[in-house]
C-alpha cells in the first residue's frame, strides 16, 4: 500500500463530452473494488456528455462509505485529458497537496474555433497548473494512444499513468482484472495496452 | 456483466445498475420503461439480463403507455418496474393519478429519476411534490448500495400496502457508482392471473378515502423503516434532517467541522409520507433543525408544518425557507454539496467559516478561460439540417420562425445550432406550438413557420398534435430529424426501429407511413446533402398547410460504430487560409469541433481524433480545398 494513501483518496478525471470519462472513473473504480476498497463516483451524463466539461469524482477509501462529490479544494489527484479542463478543475479543487497529471493535447471550444474567445497557449496552461500544484506532469496521452492503436484511447493511457504514480492503493493486478471484467476482445487487448503504456510512462517519468 | 455477478460477490456498479439488480432481486417480472437521463441505463441493463433472468422488457412509446403495461402485469399478480425521468411522470400522471386510487396486486415500483441541477433536463422538478398530490409513497435513496436495497424491498411494500410505490433517485445516485454486495436473483416463477370476476375500478370518493387510510398505514410503516437511521450523540441540541446524497454530504461536512459529539443527523430514506412518529421523538429533545434536500423544500415544510401541530415552538430552522442552505442559484435551486452543508452548519451554529478560496485561474493564466459551450458531434446530422433551415430561412427571406422540441437537437437553440430555436418546453410541445401560432394568420402574424423534433419525441407526443394541425388547417412546416435511433439518452430503440428492447424483431412503424396516414404530405430527404436539403426546406416552407419535411441520416454516434471511418483532410494547397475569403468558413461558421485551425500553418484542419467522416464541411467549402478518401465499400 502507498505511504501517502490518503482516506478517502480523492481523484478527479477531467476532459470534454466523448473523451471517455465516464469509462476512466469506471474503471479506477472496478479495479479499487478489485483491492477489497470501498468507492464513490460521481459524475453525470446525458447532455453533459454533448462536448460539454466533464468530470468524474472517484472516492477511495479502506473503509468508509463517502458521498460522490469531493468539497472543493479537497482533490489528491488530478487527471486531465485536456489541458483547459484541467485549469478548469484545479481552479476550484486544487488544494496543497494536489497532483496532477494532464494531457497535452487541446480539444478546442467551439468559442475558441468560432474566434470568440482565444485558446490558450498550452505550455501557459502547463505553468499555470504547476503554479496550483508544484507536482505537475504533462503526458502526451494521446500520442501513446495513438501508439497503442487509437486516439480514443487516452482515458486508458491516463488511468496507466495514475497507476503508475505510486499514489493509489491499487496495484496493476488490479486494474488488469478490472480491464478483464471490462472489456472483450480486440477492445480489451487495446486497452490493455494503452493502460500499460500509460503505466510505464509515468514510472519511467518518476525515476527521472 | 458486472451486474449479473454471483451472490455475495461486492462489485462496482453505478446507481443505475444497481436499481436494475434491485429489482432482478425482488423477482421483477414486466419492465416498461421511455428513455430519460438519469435513469435511461436502467431497461437497458434489465433487457441484457432478460434472456438469463425470464423477465420482459420494452421501451415503450411513452411513460404513460409504459406505466399502464406495468400497472396490467401487476393487476395480473406480477412484479413490475416502470422507469422514467421526473419529466416523464409528467407524461404518465394522469394514468398515475388513476392508480394511485385504483391500488395495485403484484408489486408495482415506479422508478422516478430527477435531475437536481438539471444536468441533462430542461428543469430540476422534485417528483416528491407530484407525488403527494397523488397520494404515492415515497422512498429516496442516498447511495448506489441503498438504491439496490430500496428498489428491492419497494416491491414488497406496494404489495403491502396494495398501491405503486415512487424510488425518487437523483442523478448523484443514477449516476454515481459504488461498491454493492450482490444478492441473490430467484427465479421468475409468478405466473398472472386476471379472470372476469377481477375488477380494478377508480370511480369513487370511496377509494380516495381508502387510498388516504392506505398512506396513513405507510407513514406507521416508514416510522419503523431501517431506511430512516439517526447517527449522532445521544443527547443533541442540533439535528440535521437529510434525504438522497445529502445525507453524505451532511456527514461529511459535520466531520470538516468537528462537530459529531453536537450535531445528529436524522437520515429520511422514506420521504412521503413523513414518518411523523420518528421525526417528532428528535424534534422532541433538540433546538435546531437543519434540513440537508434536493431540490424543494419538501421535508423541511412538512416538518415545520408538523412541529407547528405538535405546539413545538422552541425550536428552531435551518433550510431553504430561511435562506441558510443555498447553492450558487441561491435557496431552493440546484445541488447541495459538502460545501453548502459545511457553510449551513456554520451558520446555524454560529461557527466562524470561510468559503475555500477559489484559485484565479484566469489570473494566474493572464487571459479568461474559454467557456465550453454544449456541441452536437462531430458528423452530427442535426447540424447539416439546423444549415440548411438557416440556408432556406434566408433563401425565402420573410422571417420564418423555428420552434425547438426535446432532444440532442434542443442544442440547436445554441451556437452549435446557429441559434436557430426559439422556443423549448417539452417532449413533442414544438408541434402544438407550430400549429398556434400559424393560427395566428387570422390576427395578422404572417411569417412562415417551422418546427423541428427527432424521431423518438415524434412516436412520443408530436401524433395528437399532427392530426390537430390537420382537421384545423394549419399552416407550418414540420420537420423531422429523423437520426434512426433516441440519441441524447444513448441510443435506445423506438417504433421506426427493426427490434425491440429485447432484440426481437419488431413490427416496425414507419413515421412517413404515418404521417401519409395522418393525410399529411410528407418529402424525404438527406441532411447531408446540405444543398438540395436547403433547396427542398426553401419550397416546402412555401406551400399551404401543415405538411412534413422527413431529414434522415442516422446518427452519427451509431454509424461510425465498429466501422472505418472514412478519412477527411484539408489540402493545404487548395486551402487559401485568411486570404481565402471565407472568413474560416468551416471552423469559425459551419462549427463542426472536428474543423480545426492551424494557427502556424495558417491554414485549416481537421482533427481526426474528432472527425466522423462525414464530408459535409467538404462539401460546403468554398475552395473545394476539403478531401474527402472513402472506405471501400462504406459509399455516402
Amino acid at each position: 500500500m502507498a505511504p501517502d494513501f490518503r482516506e478517502p483518496l480523492n481523484i478527479i478525471v477531467t476532459g470534454v463530452g466523448g473523451q471517455g470519462n465516464v469509462l476512466a472513473s469506471k474503471l479506477l473504480a472496478t479495479a479499487a473494488v478489485e483491492a477489497g476498497c470501498r468507492v464513490a463516483v460521481g459524475e453525470t451524463f446525458g447532455v453533459s456528455q454533448r462536448g460539454g466539461s466533464v468530470m468524474s469524482h472517484v472516492r477511495i477509501s479502506r473503509s468508509k462509505a463517502y458521498g460522490p462529490l469531493i468539497p472543493l479544494g479537497a482533490a489528491h489527484l488530478v487527471a486531465g485529458l485536456e489541458p483547459l479542463e484541467t485549469l478548469r478543475v484545479l481552479g476550484s479543487y486544487a488544494g496543497v497537496d494536489t497532483q496532477v497529471i494532464m494531457n497535452d493535447r487541446p480539444n478546442y471550444p467551439l468559442a475558441c474555433l468560432s474566434g470568440a474567445a482565444a485558446y490558450p497557449d498550452v505550455a501557459e496552461m502547463v505553468k499555470a497548473a504547476a503554479g496550483l500544484s508544484a507536482r505537475t506532469t504533462v503526458i502526451p496521452a494521446s500520442e501513446l494512444a495513438a501508439r497503442a492503436g487509437s486516439l480514443l484511447a487516452a482515458n486508458t493511457v491516463l488511468v496507466g499513468a495514475l497507476a503508475g504514480s505510486g499514489l493509489l492503493p491499487l496495484c496493476r493486478e488490479h486494474f488488469l482484472a478490472a480491464l478483464d471484467t471490462l472489456f472483450q476482445g480486440s477492445i480489451k487487448e487495446l486497452n490493455t495496452r494503452a493502460f500499460l503504456l500509460g503505466l510505464e510512462w509515468r514510472q519511467e517519468e518518476g525515476r527521472q | 456483466m458486472t451486474v449479473m455477478a454471483q451472490a455475495g460477490k461486492k462489485v462496482a456498479l453505478t446507481g443505475n445498475e444497481a436499481i436494475a439488480r434491485g429489482a432482478m432481486e425482488a423477482g421483477v417480472s414486466y419492465v416498461a420503461s421511455y428513455p430519460g437521463s438519469p435513469t435511461a441505463e436502467i431497461p437497458g441493463v434489465l433487457a441484457l439480463a432478460a434472456a438469463a433472468c425470464g423477465h420482459y422488457v420494452e421501451w415503450s412509446v411513452n411513460e404513460k403507455v409504459a406505466m399502464e403495461g406495468a400497472a396490467a402485469a401487476s393487476f395480473a399478480g406480477l412484479r413490475s418496474l416502470v422507469v422514467m425521468k421526473a419529466d416523464g411522470l409528467n407524461v404518465a400522471l394522469d394514468f398515475a393519478g388513476a392508480l394511485a386510487l385504483s391500488g395495485c396486486r403484484g408489486g408495482l415500483v415506479v422508478l422516478v429519476g430527477d435531475d437536481p441541477a438539471a444536468h441533462s433536463s430542461i428543469r430540476e422538478e422534485d417528483t416528491r411534490t407530484i407525488c403527494k398530490a397523488v397520494h404515492l409513497p415515497v422512498l429516496e435513496p442516498s447511495s448506489v448500495a441503498e438504491a439496490r436495497d430500496m428498489t428491492r424491498e419497494a416491491f414488497s411494500l406496494s404489495e403491502f400496502l396494495a398501491l405503486p410505490v415512487v424510488v425518487r433517485c437523483v442523478t448523484r445516485v443514477c449516476h454515481a457508482s459504488g461498491d454493492v454486495t450482490l444478492g441473490a436473483i430467484p427465479p421468475v416463477e409468478r405466473r398472472p392471473v386476471f379472470g372476469r370476476e377481477d375488477r380494478v375500478i377508480t370511480f369513487s370518493a370511496r377509494l380516495h378515502a381508502l387510498l388516504e387510510q392506505k398512506m396513513a398505514r405507510a407513514a406507521e410503516h416508514f416510522a419503523a423503516s431501517l431506511f430512516n437511521a439517526y447517527s449522532g450523540p445521544g443527547q443533541s441540541d442540533t439535528l440535521i434532517i437529510a434525504s438522497g446524497p445529502a445525507v453524505f454530504y451532511a456527514r461529511e461536512a459535520r466531520e470538516l467541522l468537528e462537530q459529531e459529539d453536537r450535531v445528529g443527523i436524522l437520515k429520511l430514506g422514506t420521504t412521503w409520507p413523513l414518518p411523523a412518529s420518528l421525526l417528532l421523538a428528535h424534534l422532541r429533545g433538540v433546538k435546531r433543525v437543519i434540513f440537508a434536500e434536493e431540490v424543494e423544500p419538501f421535508i423541511e415544510d412538512g416538518v415545520m408544518a408538523l412541529a407547528a401541530a405538535e405546539g413545538l415552538l422552541h425550536l428552531s430552522f435551518y433550510g431553504k425557507r430561511s435562506g441558510h442552505v443555498a447553492g450558487s442559484f441561491g435557496p431552493g435551486a440546484g445541488e447541495l454539496d459538502v460545501d453548502i452543508l459545511k457553510e449551513a452548519l456554520a451558520g446555524a451554529l454560529g461557527l466562524p467559516y470561510s468559503r475555500p478560496v477559489v484559485a484565479a485561474v484566469a489570473q494566474s493564466l493572464g487571459q479568461e478561460m474559454p467557456v465550453r459551450e454544449f456541441a452536437l458531434c462531430a458528423g452530427c446530422p442535426h447540424r447539416a439540417s439546423f444549415w440548411a433551415v438557416k440556408a432556406a430561412l434566408e433563401l425565402d427571406g420573410r422571417g420564418g420562425v423555428v420552434i425547438g422540441d426535446i432532444g440532442c437537437y434542443t442544442l440547436g437553440m445554441a451556437g452549435t445550432g446557429y441559434h436557430l430555436l426559439q422556443t423549448v418546453h417539452s417532449m413533442g410541445s414544438g408541434v402544438g406550438i407550430a400549429g398556434g401560432l400559424s393560427q395566428l394568420r387570422r390576427f395578422g402574424f404572417d411569417r412562415p413557420v417551422i418546427c423541428v423534433l427527432g424521431d423518438s419525441t415524434f412516436y412520443h407526443a408530436a401524433l395528437p398534435a399532427l392530426v390537430n394541425a390537420r382537421f384545423h388547417r394549419s399552416n407550418f412546416l414540420c420537420i423531422l430529424l429523423d437520426n434512426e435511433t433516441t440519441a441524447m439518452t444513448g441510443h435506445q430503440p423506438h417504433p421506426g426501429r427493426l427490434t425491440t428492447a429485447m432484440g426481437e424483431a419488431g413490427d416496425t412503424v414507419l413515421p412517413e407511413e404515418l404521417i401519409r396516414g395522418m393525410g399529411l404530405p410528407c418529402s424525404v430527404a438527406d441532411p447531408y446533402d446540405v444543398e438540395k436539403t436547403a433547396v427542398l426546406v426553401c419550397d416546402e416552407m412555401r406551400l399551404p398547410g401543415p405538411r412534413v419535411l422527413l431529414l434522415r441520416r442516422a446518427c452519427a454516434l451509431v454509424a461510425v460504430k465498429g466501422r472505418e471511418k472514412d478519412t477527411v483532410s484539408v489540402d493545404p494547397e487548395k486551402c487559401l487560409g485568411d486570404a481565402c475569403g471565407c472568413a474560416r468558413f468551416c471552423s469559425r461558421v459551419f462549427g463542426c469541433p472536428a474543423n480545426i485551425w492551424d494557427e502556424t500553418a495558417g491554414r485549416a484542419r481537421i482533427d481526426e481524433a474528432v472527425c466522423s467522416g462525414c464530408g459535409v464541411c467538404a462539401a460546403l467549402c468554398p475552395r473545394q480545398a476539403i478531401v474527402v478518401k472513402r472506405r471501400e465499400g462504406v459509399g455516402t
